[in-house]
């Protein structure tokens, strides 16, 4: 789960990070207030949006020449003249696509006086298991053009979860980001603290990008993205307040409601699988056979009727989708239960394009049986190949 | 010969009264009489767990994986614990030394992974997954959730990242006559037990596994690392003929595709990369993954 930078920053700040003060907005008319309760002379007015790139971005409605999508402000007015244009507006970045995202909050920050940007984040390195701090001192940049570039001025330091960030650690940081004087007390300080966060939060991912050397030799935290691991967010009440739910994809929260792995994409196939891996590679065959997957859907394990029913409905939603297939290769999951819930949603819901199902595994005679009786128009497959092709065929025949 | 398990493996069942692991310890009885001797319940130490089909097998359940461990012998355990316990439930068996380890859950905390997996470097016992559907060695022993129905007795080895792909690719080299020594689902997690490696050198040390099935998918880089081992090992004159697979292809890059670790993050652990080095390693990547067994046959016809 994403989080804004602003909220990201609180939760930072609650473990002694240093952040810069700020104020959030969500309308025009709240700006002048929110800027007045900083010092100024300098503000920075920052969209929220779950995606990176924000500082050169595009917004849609304005022209080509407009400002991007965090700007200085070096008085009220301006504040609110910045407020008032960014508002509402949608902000196109590298990592939005190209329909961009809506802004519907801003932060009004203090702004800070760079001396220079470091790179800083905390990750799970999945090679050695352990959490890692990954730092540069390019910072302010794209990470991965900095890892394809100059790969040498990217430092991996794995911690050890029984010690935590020890004095040594600390320093091999302070060392790799050059820090000296107090910027290098003030890292001595704050690398066990985002560690803290870090894991006791539950984080997947903790990026400073950047982190700055204030002219006063201090550091601070400029820009904080946080994403959570989906799966511990049971234990965290406090960051699933923080969830926006206009960031996400409508049918990815009804899926979600469900417990289904649900992953919007732009093709024209709609599918329902289950398992991940299964999952994934019928997106693949159905490239392969020159169509584009309309979606990714695992059904999990331990599906019931109704969730197949649901996952379903979801994929009939879809405007976009012109076919869709149903690959089942069951092993807790009974072919009988997937066909009892594709039954029941085609009845509930109607089915307008055309149904290919391939079923396998668990039960898989019961299976066949519930969907050959059911009367309904549904293709049969034989196997995951057969079925990859009699939809894209039926598909593309039908255009 | 098979690897990891083999007709005498006794086992326990963590999170047996559950329902997940009544279904799973019946299939797993009336699979070959597969040795499951025991189950455990933190409140229910001391009751017995019957089994709903026909056999109306029973097995006693003990308190802690230790006293089950004392009395029973077991050499492995499987859980079937939800996620929020799962860790907790490892590291139980880890303490009990017990030798083989098989976590099915998913949805397991990383945070809680990363614990195991410190706790595992100081141990000697082996986790597999966890979510994973765990191993089965035909006609002898199924651990886990795989159904047994559609395995064979014979000489390819399948080990993969994802559960329902190793059944693909054991439904097909079953249908083209070859069966499988042991099928290994070493789990869609992050951080996890066992790696490809450390089954390639089995199968590799395996006399009767005479090829092998890799089943990869996008996010990390454990084939990248299995294909440099593979290179590494066949200089010493080791391989064994090699097919696979990796899924995820038209997945887009920073979304996570249903398992944890199914995930293009910062430009890394994409499909291709990872064909690339499983195919400069020698093993024949299947665009499809329907043609599993087909391409083996490819392969083994030279």
């Amino acid at each position: 789960m994403n989080i804004h930078e602003y909220q990201a920053k609180q939760v930072l700040k609650a473990f002694g990070a240093p952040v810069a003060n700020g104020v959030p907005i969500f309308s025009a008319d709240e700006a002048e207030a929110a800027a007045k309760q900083l010092p100024g002379p300098l503000w920075v007015v920052k969209s929220q949006i779950h995606a990176g790139g924000r500082g050169k971005g595009k917004f849609k409605e304005l022209g080509p020449d407009a400002k991007g999508g965090v700007r200085l402000a070096f008085s009220i007015d301006e504040v609110k003249a910045h407020a008032a244009e960014m508002l509402g507006n949608t902000l196109v970045t590298a990592q939005t696509g190209d329909a961009g995202k809506v802004v519907n909050r801003l932060y009004i920050e203090d702004g800070a006086d760079i001396e220079s940007e470091l790179y800083l984040s905390i990750l799970v390195d999945r090679t050695v298991g352990r959490p890692a701090f990954v730092v540069s001192t390019e910072g302010g940049m794209d990470i991965e053009a900095v890892a394809e570039e100059t790969p040498e001025k990217i430092v991996t330091l794995p911690i050890d979860p029984d010690t935590g960030v020890t004095e040594a650690d600390a320093t091999k940081l302070c060392d790799a980001l050059k820090l000296e004087g107090d910027a290098r007390a003030d890292g001595m300080t704050l690398f066990p603290i985002l560690y803290k966060a870090f894991v006791e939060k539950d984080m997947a991912l903790l990026e400073v990008n950047p982190l700055i050397v204030m002219k006063d030799g201090h550091l601070r935290v400029l820009d904080a993205k946080v994403s959570f691991d989906g799966n511990a967010l049971f234990r965290h009440d406090d960051i699933m307040e923080l969830r926006d739910k206009t960031e996400e994809d409508a049918k990815e929260i009804e899926a979600s409601k469900y417990d289904l792995a649900y992953v919007a994409l732009d093709g024209d196939i709609g599918c329902m699988v289950n398992g991940a891996g299964l999952a994934m590679a019928t997106m693949d065959i159905i490239k392969l056979y020159g169509a584009e997957p309309a979606n990714f859907l695992d059904v999990g394990g331990g599906a019931s009727k109704e969730k197949v029913t649901a996952a379903f409905k979801i994929i009939t939603s879809d405007p976009n989708v012109k076919g869709i297939l149903v690959n089942i290769f069951g092993g807790i999951m009974r072919c009988d239960v997937i066909a009892e819930g594709v039954v029941a949603a085609v009845k509930d819901v109607g089915l307008k394009v055309p149904l290919v199902v391939r079923l396998e595994g668990t039960n898989v005679e019961q299976g066949k049986k519930i969907i050959n009786e059911s009367g309904l128009n549904v293709i049969a497959a034989d196997d995951l190949d057969d079925a990859a092709q009699k939809i894209v065929k039926a598909v593309k025949g039908g255009a | 010969m098979s690897i990891l398990v083999n007709k005498d493996t006794k086992v326990i069942v963590q999170g047996l009264t559950g329902k997940t692991g009544t279904f799973h310890t019946e299939q797993a009885l009336e699979y070959y009489g597969t040795k499951m001797v025991a189950g455990v319940h933190p409140k229910k130490g001391g009751e017995t767990w019957s089994s709903g089909l026909d056999s109306a097998a029973e097995l006693p359940i003990f308190a802690t994986v230790g006293e089950a461990k004392e009395a029973t012998g077991a050499d492995a355990s499987v859980i079937y614990v939800p996620p929020a316990g799962a860790g907790a439930a490892i590291i139980e068996a880890i303490d009990a030394e017990v030798p083989f380890i098989v976590c099915i859950t998913e949805g397991i905390p990383v945070a809680d992974m990363v614990k195991v997996k410190r706790r595992l470097e100081k141990s000697n016992s082996r986790l597999l997954g966890p979510n994973c559907p765990g191993v089965l060695t035909p006609e002898e022993c199924k651990i886990g959730i795989m159904p047994g129905s559609i395995f064979k007795k014979g000489s390819v080895g399948v080990v993969s990242r994802s559960g329902t792909l190793t059944y693909e690719a054991v439904f097909q080299t079953s249908n083209a006559g070859l069966g499988q020594t042991t099928a290994v689902g070493i789990g869609g997690d992050p951080v996890k037990g066992t790696e490809f490696i450390d089954i390639l050198e089995m199968f590799l040390a395996d006399d009767e596994t005479q090829s092998i099935i890799m089943i990869g998918e996008i996010g990390g880089s454990a084939e990248e690392e299995a294909a440099q081992f593979l290179k590494d090992e066949a200089k010493k004159g080791r391989s064994k003929p090699m097919a696979g697979f990796i899924a995820g292809r038209t997945a887009p890059p920073g979304r996570t595709m249903g398992h944890a670790g199914a995930v293009i993050s910062g430009g890394k652990g994409g499909a291709e990369d990872k064909i690339e080095a499983m195919e400069s390693a020698g093993i024949k990547v299947s665009p499809s993954p329907a043609k599993l067994g087909e391409t083996l046959l490819e392969v083994l016809k030279g």
